[in-house]
């Protein structure tokens, strides 16, 4: 029975009153869930809750009643209240919805997301529920450690596994290494031994607290948190070194985690620690990181090998990437190794070979599913971090608690230091003081920690609670305290902050050509480093795994071309983004066209105008095939998707370019009108165009007697394409105009409209010609592949 | 093998070189016996074929051009001095050096120095340009043979037009270093050479 809750509807829910509004009574509403649900569960059912459950049997009972008696004599409820058939589902979607309400909430107070960060937001919010829920009398939910570990950490891990940025990963491996094991030991037996030589002081009162609890509790809170350092260093946009190491470490100190929380846990209730254990726990150490990456890399391998064969199956493309990498979590986590690590080795073997094989949409679906799923998961662990914190049994411990803090920050603040003077002999670009102190400030503690405490035997560790509490104060202090003060700190010290600029293609032909050259050097040394054997996996990877992983002609493809073509795509995108809209004649949206149009130059084009009679018999003859398109749709099915012809490679759009040039000059059609493409984000082309499956239609060879519209996605300043555009300049279709000197930069179709004609034309089916003639109107070509670059700004 | 080789090399030369490259006493000796162990012929100088003897550097794109590099304009042999000059680029750059000594001028593994090097690998006809032509051929090069020549020679006009900011349809060398501005010079073209 829900206790009745005045529904308004909220007046306008794009206003903040009435996102507040909505807010709130959702918040309700679950509080009014769960007292029902908090209640029935217990023992002692209060009366009116009672009466809900004596309903329940009273109608089951009847139910019995009537199958006994064949009649029956209650009415036949019209309405009925079956709350326990739904309620684990329930309760979930009711709290993935709140904390997606409050993601949304949050950045509708603009000084209040740039202040705070969300982390901190999301364990207020949480707190308040748990308040609330207290105050209602019920005992809130806790954060279920096996709930943590098994649904909600694995999305973050595989999200930022996926993209984990590799080559300044690699680069700075051993850094990366240096803080992860002996960063992680150092701050565990630091704080570990210390709290017990603290602990043995007279009038503490914890003298009851052994070592090797001490040493357990080091542990657990000496490791960086990957979910908490995400969500700050995510919104302080820092430099890509720093970055990685941060977060590296967060990751890579899962390992050691593990070790020593089993190590400590096996012992604890025996009490003593030989020398044989520390032995075996060395060895322990090992098999944890090597077989969490090798399990890791065996499931990314597999993953890569079965995204070769999907390629008439794109649909299911994603679930593979997220089945094989989940069960490498599960299965390292099955033998107790360490399950992150698994994680971001699947992801990081598994990536570019997947991203080869698989679609541009599955590429999006991937990604954003990634991102959705991580999202939402980080949100619910800090609101329901804050819901535990009001719900868990605490022991509050001066002392302990306020030595932890301080021997946390200390631990953290040495090791860092002491750690940066060693690895400093052997790094190139060596680590400044100012990177040392936003890697010491960085070392947040999160769910981790507090869900592995949660875990402990209350038998085996009778300060459990005590635990609980320190762990619960040192991740508010640096969430929040660490967290709110960082990004001013990195304003203060003028730390570098991340280059938004996408990769130019300068930069990689560079990149590649200084990589050959200091690998060329270091052999010419003899000096066996980081670039030679980097050289060396590239090869054995182009000569052995490519191979085999990788379906058809890409797997020839040098990374270079992929480079150039992944950027060609992108701008093409952007351009149609950004160029439509506009009037009609002049702006003319995005062309597939494998050259850069230059944007700094379109004053410099001569475009010829279009008369207003022309334009007008232009929007006439659009509007009219627009409407046919749209009766034309093919039946939906919701197994196939419209074939991505995007895939068959770059080398067809070539040549289909090419033959478009020659069909200009080919046809001598009158009515030939050839139209830009109209404002792409009027709904109604993008509905056309998404829903016009051009496998249904049969291609149309001879294009003569039909007013085709042929919107050729030409470039905006490209003089030739809008010569091949216009109709009624009967140049012959010679798009002659030296485009060299002008634009400079469409010199990739020239060879064939600069008379060139291209003898390959001849020899292509007449299909490929038709192939970018986006056709509105008429059965358009087979797969349409301009379509797939309106994709991604297409809800 | 190194007693013979380090008595080759006069202390004087070492000095020299040190002035010069800024490598340190033992990372001297050690590319000393390196070089000597690369010099089959044995006359103190290393010539092409020398050089051409290292299996990986047949196989890596860039090799001749990078053992052109070491030799001076119109010579086939280079000496242990020309040896090191070249090595001195890739030397990493240290803070400390900035204050060492202002008239020296810019020491060889300066950031500047560096990219010029790279440049000139590029730029064969020393015209101070790096033309579509040679960057064609650099790309030919590192791409392999699967490729056409007019998707190389896209993405040649591309990375001009890019870079070019004088419209002379060529990449010089301010250009070139406004290009890599963003790249970690630093670090990519520097090679821990083990004390």
């Amino acid at each position: 029975m829900i206790p009745r809750v005045p529904f308004r509807p909220a007046p306008g829910h794009r206003t903040l009153m009435g996102r507040g509004l909505l807010m709130f009574l959702i918040m309700t509403l679950i509080l009014g869930t769960i007292l029902p649900l908090g209640a029935s569960s217990s023992p002692d059912v209060s009366s009116r809750n009672g009466q809900d459950n004596h309903n329940h049997s009273h109608r089951s009972q009847d139910h019995e009643g009537k199958h006994h008696d064949n009649k029956s004599r209650k009415a036949f409820p019209v309405l009925e209240f079956d709350y326990q058939h739904v309620r684990i589902p329930f309760e979930i979607a009711l709290w993935v919805l709140l904390a997606s309400l409050m993601k949304l909430g949050f950045h509708l107070i603009p000084r209040l997301s740039s202040i705070v960060p969300e982390s901190c937001l999301l364990i207020v919010v949480g707190l308040l529920v748990g308040g609330l829920i207290k105050l209602v009398g019920e005992s809130p939910p806790v954060l279920d450690s096996k709930v943590f570990f098994l649904y909600l950490l694995p999305p973050i891990i595989l999200d930022a596994g996926y993209f984990l940025p590799i080559r300044p990963f690699s680069e700075n491996l051993g850094t990366i290494l240096m803080f992860a094991v002996v960063g992680t030991l150092w701050n565990s037996f630091f704080i570990g031994g210390l709290l017990y030589a603290v602990c043995q002081i007279e009038g503490a009162n914890l003298l009851r607290v052994d070592l090797l609890s001490c040493l357990l509790f080091g542990a657990i809170i000496s490791a960086v948190d990957p979910v908490a350092v995400l969500a700050v260093f995510e919104e302080i946009h820092i430099n890509e070194l720093l970055h990685i190491l941060v977060f590296g470490e967060s990751l890579l100190n899962d390992a050691v985690t593990v070790v020593l929380y089993h190590l400590f846990e096996e012992f604890a209730g025996v009490g003593t620690v030989s020398v044989v254990d520390v032995f075996l726990g060395i060895l322990s150490f090992l098999v944890v990181s090597m077989g969490g990456v090798l399990v890791g890399a065996i499931y990314g391998f597999l993953s890569a090998l079965t995204s070769r064969f999907t390629s008439h199956q794109r649909v299911i493309e994603p679930l593979f990437v997220f089945m094989y990498s989940y069960m490498a979590y599960l299965s390292a986590e099955i033998f107790h190794l360490s399950g992150i690590m698994a994680l971001i080795a699947c992801g990081a073997v598994m990536r570019p070979y997947v991203e080869a094989n698989i679609s541009h949409k599955s590429h999006t679906t991937i990604k954003y599913f990634l991102k959705m799923w991580s999202s939402v998961s980080e949100t619910l662990i800090f609101i329901f971090l804050g819901v535990s914190t009001v719900a868990g049994p605490h022991q509050w411990n001066w002392t302990f608690v306020v030595m932890t803090v301080i021997l946390c920050l200390v631990a953290r603040v040495l090791g860092v230091v002491g750690l940066t003077y060693v690895i400093n002999k052997f790094r190139i670009v060596k680590l400044t003081t100012k990177d040392q102190f936003i890697i010491a400030y960085g070392g947040l503690r999160g769910a981790i920690a507090f869900s592995l405490v949660f875990l402990l035997d209350k038998d085996h560790f009778p300060d459990k609670h005590m635990f609980l509490t320190a762990i619960i104060t040192i991740i508010f202090f640096t969430v929040f305290v660490q967290g709110m003060t960082i990004r001013p700190l990195v304003d203060l010290l003028a730390v570098k902050k991340k280059q938004e600029t996408k990769r130019s293609i300068n930069e990689e032909i560079h990149t590649q050509f200084l990589d050959h050259l200091l690998t060329g050097i270091e052999d010419i040394c003899g000096h066996y480093g980081h670039h030679h054997w980097k050289d060396k996996l590239n090869r054995f990877n182009k000569k052995y795994i490519k191979k085999c992983l990788i379906a058809g002609e890409r797997s020839k493809e040098p990374q270079l071309i992929a480079f150039y073509h992944k950027m060609e795509m992108k701008q093409a995108i952007e351009l149609v983004e950004s160029g439509s809209g506009a009037k009609l004649p002049s702006a003319m949206p995005s062309t597939i066209s494998l050259q850069n149009i230059q944007p700094k130059k379109p004053a410099d084009r001569a475009l010829p105008q279009l008369s207003k009679g022309r334009e007008e018999e232009i929007r006439k003859i659009l509007r009219n095939n627009l409407q046919r398109t749209r009766q034309r749709l093919q039946s939906y099915n919701r197994h196939t998707l419209v074939a991505d012809p995007y895939e068959d490679g770059w080398k067809e759009i070539l040549l289909k370019k090419k033959k478009i040039e020659l069909e200009k000059k080919i046809s001598q059609m009158n009515n030939y009108l050839t139209v830009p493409a109209p404002p792409s984000d009027s709904p109604t082309m993008a509905r056309a165009r998404l829903a016009s499956d051009p496998q249904a239609w049969r291609v149309k060879p001879d294009t003569d007697n039909v007013p085709t519209i042929k919107v050729d996605l030409a470039s905006p300043q490209s003089p030739e394409s809008v010569n091949v555009v216009d109709e009624f300049g009967k140049r012959g279709g010679q798009p002659q105009r030296e485009p060299e000197g002008e634009d400079g930069g469409l010199t990739m179709k020239v060879p064939s409209s600069s008379g060139k004609a291209p003898t390959k034309a001849d020899s292509d089916d007449p299909r490929e010609q038709q192939r970018l003639m986006r056709c509105l109107s008429d059965p358009g070509p087979a797969p349409d592949e301009e379509e797939d670059d309106d994709e991604p700004f297409l809800p | 093998m190194g007693s013979r080789a380090s008595s080759l090399l006069r202390e004087e030369d070492i000095e020299e070189i040190k002035k010069e490259t800024g490598f340190s006493h033992s990372q001297i000796t050690r590319l000393y016996s390196r070089f000597h162990s690369l010099d089959k012929g044995e006359n103190g100088a290393l010539s092409r074929e020398d050089f051409q003897r290292i299996p990986e550097l047949a196989i890596n794109p860039l090799g001749d051009r990078i053992i052109n590099a070491f030799f001076p304009e119109g010579e086939d042999q280079v000496n242990f001095r020309g040896f090191m000059r070249t090595l001195a680029h890739f030397r990493p750059v240290e803070d400390n050096e900035k204050n060492k000594d202002p008239n020296a001028g810019e020491p060889l593994n300066s950031r500047t120095n560096k990219l010029l090097f790279a440049f000139r690998l590029y730029d064969l006809d020393r015209d101070d340009k790096i033309s579509r032509d040679e960057l064609l051929q650099v790309l030919r090069m590192m791409v392999g043979v699967n490729i056409s020549d007019e998707q190389l020679g896209s993405i040649a006009d591309r990375t001009i037009q890019e870079a070019d900011t004088n419209g002379d349809m060529c990449i010089s060398f301010s250009e070139f270093i406004k290009v890599l501005e963003k790249v970690d010079v630093e670090q990519k073209m520097s090679i821990r050479f083990l004390h």
